[in-house]
């Protein structure tokens, strides 16, 4: 059942993308920024929480949950540092992935030839 | 029939298949993305008994690792022709703009090379991923303060 919700809401969201990428001159870069600055807002009042506890990975996995990340770090640690928090917490709960992204980034431009 | 007819006509006569195609396939791809993601996110569960929060960096980890070698590779390319959005919406299209900019700049040395510009593309999502949380988290500041 897991797989299925997780299939369906990242197929959706992947669908939409298109659909606006078919749609308008807008770029990748467009639409994954316009992606982001939707899933902090949808975090705003812990709604991308519950889309979390629904779909599961499915929620987890496209790029509005990175915006949803950012958003929830900064939340949590508002809690307890007050407006500090904001720039404190930011990263909290995204910093592994952007870690391994820049990581990973570095080895692969060091050991691989671009091929085009 | 002069330039401005032909033009009109032949927007009309444009195949508009291949637009339901791209959808299709975007949420076709972005789908299975989503199962893979959570068959690792169980796995990780499992191996270390842990709850969906605490294994879901565990499961970008690995997703943004096979997104990289994938590019390094040129494999993530070709599955991008087909999938469209199916590729940049989920984490790994993040991990593919960082390190196709990172090898595609390789030829200008260590620094102004690979270090300036491994966030070219993937950047924007990171510039204004923090700016809306932040604008957004004193929002939220301001109104757990009063309610």
């Amino acid at each position: 059942m897991n797989y299925i919700m997780a299939f369906l809401f990242s197929g959706f969201v992947c669908f939409l993308a298109q659909m606006i990428y078919d749609h308008t001159k807008w770029t990748p870069g467009h639409i994954t920024s316009l992606f982001v600055v939707l899933g902090s807002f949808l975090d705003l009042f812990h709604v991308y929480d519950k889309l979390v506890d629904i779909f599961h990975a499915g929620a987890l996995i496209p790029i509005t949950s990175f915006g949803h990340s950012l958003m929830h770090g900064a939340m949590e640690a508002t809690e307890k540092f007050g407006i500090f928090g904001i720039a404190m917490g930011m990263f909290d709960l995204t910093a592994a992935g952007i870690s391994a992204a820049i990581l990973f980034s570095f080895l692969v431009a060091i050991l691989f030839k671009p091929k085009s | 029939m002069d330039r401005k007819e032909y033009d009109q006509l032949a927007e009309e006569l444009k195949p508009t298949g291949h637009k339901v195609k791209n959808g299709f396939n975007a949420f076709l791809y972005g789908g299975v993305m989503g199962v893979i993601a959570q068959a690792i996110l169980e796995f990780f569960m499992n191996v270390y008994h842990c709850s969906q929060k605490e294994a879901t960096p565990m499961m970008t980890i690995t997703l943004v690792f096979f997104a990289c070698l994938l590019t390094g590779l040129g494999i993530y390319d070709n599955i991008a022709k087909h999938a469209g959005a199916g590729t940049f919406i989920p984490i790994t299209g993040f991990a593919n703009s960082m390190s196709s900019s990172a090898m595609d700049s390789r030829s200008e040395g260590l620094i102004f090379g690979i270090g300036s510009n491994m966030f070219k593309l993937g950047g924007t999502v990171i510039t204004y991923g923090i700016v809306s949380s932040s604008l957004l988290g004193v929002i939220r500041y301001v109104i757990t303060l009063f309610w």
